[in-house]
């Protein structure tokens, strides 16, 4: 065989390999979608193989017939050229069996869409809020249960740029977090998406569903799990430099473990937002403001007070953090007009979260200014 | 009488009216472009070698990817295909030159500074550039550059569009009725159209920018009672038919090389044109498909999605009629016709994972993933650029003079080919396994086909500085070309002398 049909052979066989492969290889996460854990992920992976089948078996044929050609219709081998060069009859056949073919597939699909969009009769419903660069999750059946969800401490050191850290070595590098959700097995749980800025997308694959945050709208989505476990994902539309790091973690457990989980929490939250009328030590609000600093304020401030890039500004002597302390108030619970970037964190945060956050930057990266601010303060400042 | 019928110098190239100069400075426009969008590439598929953040910081990553998406689409694609129009159509309709030449010099020459601009505005937003993001959460000095340059770029477009279509209605040969065009002649007078009507829906989105940013508007704006939603609408009834625009003259260049190297006519030529016009009209009724995460009514994802997976008819018609023309033919395989083939084949895989993208309950699997990016560099890379290095080929011999080294050719078309598809090739995969777009790093999970995809990039990419190598020693010298050039071309350009004159056709031909 001559060097080009030896590579046509080849490539038909490679072709072949490369689009049966993910059909074969059925629920290998490498290769293809995963089947996911709800009765909608199943329905949506399912018609995924459905469409692939269908075009692989097209694409063998055509290409198959292409290939018969090049090896035997060639001036090489002495073919002459016929010439015939149109069809109606044959012009209406492929008109025709490609049209009934998508009717067919329209037929699944649109049961899906149906069954997608069908809110009704939800057991749980949790607001999640997307923000640059973190969820924010807020269960609207269980009073004063909210929190904010970040990328993980670990995953957020080791993905500084040059951090030296081998990702391999970070469990769950990039799709880890620090305040997971947790739902129940078995029940419907409705997503309420929205935004305090950009448009972000929630997604988990594994729950089947992706649906935008987008600022001015409440958008909605359901899904019901049926198999415990932890499932991860990420956001899916571009949010600005961070939206590769803001995942999501989702917890699915038994009713039991589930009940107990949101009394704890709502336990947690009660003691910070009861810290109001508390006075801390001034090491208690630096630890704490440290903690709360580098995963919610380094990202564009940096971890050393030194912005991550020129169009941030340096924390480490920066006029408001050594300045005024009702401009510094001002600036975190309010947020930048001008730049919106800077958020207003005072919606995502509570009053003893936001003076540790504020004493830390008033009193690291040289900033020394001794200031020491109260919860009580910061609750006057809003 | 001599500086005019040939002039020289950068005179020549600033103030040309001729569709030959003015093809020429397209073509080399486009083919900047291309390496310097292609290098934003190489730096992406640098830092997504390995995961970790080894190159760039997440802000440039998105400055990178962002730019290597509009250099391509507005600086190497489009004005690679109206490059080979300026060229191209004169000469097939036996028209001395375009119907409105100076008009066409402005057309070209606005690029060089549309272009500028656009990279002084140094965009992080995505190609897509959508609201609040690039509105409000974006720095406001450059925005207005980016405005400014999206403007010029819309500006060419429909001037050069205003012209094609003039062009063709008006000069054609005495007897050349429009059903005896050449299908590349079809299928940019079809394209022409389509540009005149979307530009404007994509200068209106920037104005509204614009005015949100600068002028106190809402447009966008959800806190003064406005749409972000209503953004992606309007962008992507500019973005659909976009697609077509760089598609359908592709579908143009391999309906004319096919036929040439099968030595038979095209198969069903009045399908080819009404499937052409089918394509264009159902690109105007299916732009939510880009939104199906976005929360429409279900009857409109219903019915975008019924829409969208109906182009598959249309093109599918297209992809048989190349076949049927194959089939039974006497092919050789000089590189025009390698470069066509691999079009079928791998834009055929694009068109496929397009109909799955359609279907609007696996997208919300799809959506934002690189399955999607997988998709559109099959349509586009393996489609449009393919399809334009194929015209290159194809027609250089007939612009030089010479033919090119087809040794060396044939080694640009294999490595180009193998490459590519080993970079997008597993871009499916990592979609599938969850990897979103836009995105500087990822879980170890998706790291081997990440890997992989970057090699083949890298090779790729070094690949077609081969064809910048080989474009300019064949305008420089080789073997002397034909009028006929090759065995079974048909048409008017191929009864020109070879470089073909810098006048042409002063004299109409008679067609029968």
């Amino acid at each position: 065989m001559s060097v080009i049909k030896t590579m046509k052979m080849l490539s038909s066989w490679l072709a072949a390999i490369l689009l049966f492969g993910p059909a074969i290889a059925l629920a290998d996460y490498k290769l293809n979608m995963t089947p996911g854990v709800t009765e909608i992920s199943h329905e949506v992976f399912n018609i995924h193989m459905l469409v692939l089948w269908i075009v692989t078996v097209v694409g063998v044929v055509v290409f198959a017939v292409m290939i018969y050609s090049i090896i035997n219709h060639r001036k090489s081998k002495g073919a002459k050229a016929a010439h015939f060069h149109e069809s109606t009859a044959v012009e209406v056949i492929w008109t025709v069996v490609p049209l009934v073919i998508l009717v067919a597939l329209a037929v699944p699909a649109t049961k899906t869409i149906l069954k997608m969009d069908n809110m009704k009769d939800s057991d749980i419903n949790i607001k999640v809020t997307g923000s640059q660069w973190k969820w924010q999750y807020e269960y609207m059946d269980e009073a004063g249960l909210k929190f904010i969800s970040n990328l993980a401490e670990a995953s957020n050191k080791a993905r500084a740029l040059k951090s030296g850290i081998d990702p391999r070595t970070v469990e769950n590098y990039l799709l880890d977090v620090d305040e997971p959700m947790y739902v129940p097995i078995g029940k419907k749980v409705r997503m309420l998406i929205a935004s305090t800025d950009v448009i972000h997308s929630w997604w988990v694959p594994a729950l089947g569903m992706k649906r935008d945050a987008i600022p001015g709208y409440i958008r909605q989505m359901w899904f019901r799990a049926d198999e415990e476990g932890i499932y991860r994902g990420q956001c899916a539309e571009l949010c600005g430099k961070d939206h590769g790091f803001m995942p999501i973690v989702v917890h699915v457990v038994s009713e039991a473990k589930y009940k107990d989980w949101v009394a704890a929490k709502k336990q947690l939250m009660a003691a910070g937002a009861g810290a109001d009328d508390k006075t801390f030590s001034k090491e208690e609000l630096l630890a704490k403001g440290q903690q709360l600093y580098n995963t919610t304020c380094a990202g564009c401030h940096g971890v050393e007070g030194v912005a991550a890039a020129p169009i941030f500004p340096n924390m480490k002597g920066s006029k408001i953090a050594t300045g005024k302390l009702a401009d510094h108030l001002a600036m975190v619970i309010h947020g930048s007009k001008k730049n919106p970037t800077m958020t207003a964190f005072g919606k995502q945060f509570n009053n003893l979260d936001l003076a540790a956050i504020i004493t830390y930057e008033r009193n690291a990266f040289g900033n020394n200014t001794g200031d020491v601010v109260q919860p009580a303060t910061v609750k006057a400042a809003r | 009488m001599s500086d005019h019928n040939h002039p020289t110098g950068i005179k020549r190239w600033l103030f040309t009216t001729n569709h030959k100069d003015i093809g020429t400075l397209y073509l080399w426009f486009a083919f900047t472009m291309f390496l310097l969008g292609g290098s934003f590439a190489m730096v992406i598929r640098a830092e997504l070698f390995q995961p970790g953040m080894q190159l760039v910081d997440p802000l440039l990553f998105n400055t990178m990817t962002t730019m290597h998406g509009l250099i391509m689409v507005f600086g190497a694609v489009m004005p690679a295909f109206v490059g080979l129009a300026n060229w191209q159509i004169p000469l097939m309709v036996g028209a001395p030159d375009m119907a409105l030449p100076r008009m066409n010099n402005w057309s070209f020459w606005i690029l060089p500074f549309a272009a500028i601009l656009l990279l002084i505005s140094s965009p992080s937003y995505g190609w897509t550039f959508y609201a609040p993001l690039s509105t409000e959460y974006a720095p406001k000095d450059t925005l207005a550059f980016f405005i400014f340059a999206v403007h010029l770029l819309g500006f060419s477009s429909i001037m050069g569009a205003i012209n094609i279509i003039a062009t063709i209605l008006n000069m054609r040969a005495p007897g050349m009725t429009l059903m005896k065009m050449p299908l590349f002649v079809w299928t940019w007078l079809i394209t022409a159209f389509l540009l005149i009507a979307v530009m404007p829906v994509l200068a209106g989105a920037v104005t509204m920018m614009l005015t949100d940013v600068y002028f106190g508007t809402s447009f966008f704006k959800a806190s003064g009672g406005g749409d972000p939603v209503l953004f992606q609408h309007v962008f992507w009834f500019f973005g659909h038919p976009e697609v077509y625009i760089m598609i359908l003259p592709a579908f143009g260049v391999v309906s004319q090389i096919i036929p040439t190297f099968a030595r038979k006519k095209l198969f069903g030529y009045a399908s080819m044109v009404y499937a052409t016009a089918a394509i264009a009209f159902l690109s105007f009724i299916v732009w939510a498909h880009h939104m199906f995460t976005v929360g429409l009514p279900t009857a409109g994802e219903l019915y975008f999605m019924y829409a969208t997976v109906m182009i598959a008819v249309p093109t599918a018609v297209k992809v048989f009629n190349w076949t049927a023309t194959m089939w039974r033919g006497s092919m050789t395989f000089e590189t025009p016709m390698l470069w066509a083939i691999a079009f079928v084949f791998l834009f055929t895989i694009g068109g496929f994972t397009g109909l799955m993208l359609g279907i609007a309950p696996a997208d919300f699997q799809y959506h934002d993933t690189y399955f999607v990016v997988a998709h559109f560099h099959y349509v586009l890379l393996t489609g449009s650029v393919f399809a334009i290095i194929a015209g290159v080929y194809y027609w250089l011999p007939k612009w030089t003079g010479h033919m090119y080294n087809e040794k060396l050719a044939k080694l640009h078309f294999w490595l180009s080919v193998i490459f590519a598809n080993v970079l997008f090739f597993p871009q499916h995969f990592l979609g599938l396994a969850g990897m979103p777009r836009r995105v500087p790093d990822y879980s170890p999970m998706f790291a081997d086909w990440n890997m992989i995809s970057s090699i083949g990039g890298f090779v790729f990419g070094a690949t077609q500085l081969l064809l910048l190598y080989i474009v300019i020693t064949t305008i420089r010298g080789g073997a002397k070309a034909t009028t006929q050039v090759w065995e079974g071309a048909e048409g008017l350009e191929w009864t020109v002398p070879s470089p073909a004159p810098y006048h042409t056709f002063e004299v109409a031909p008679q067609v029968k």
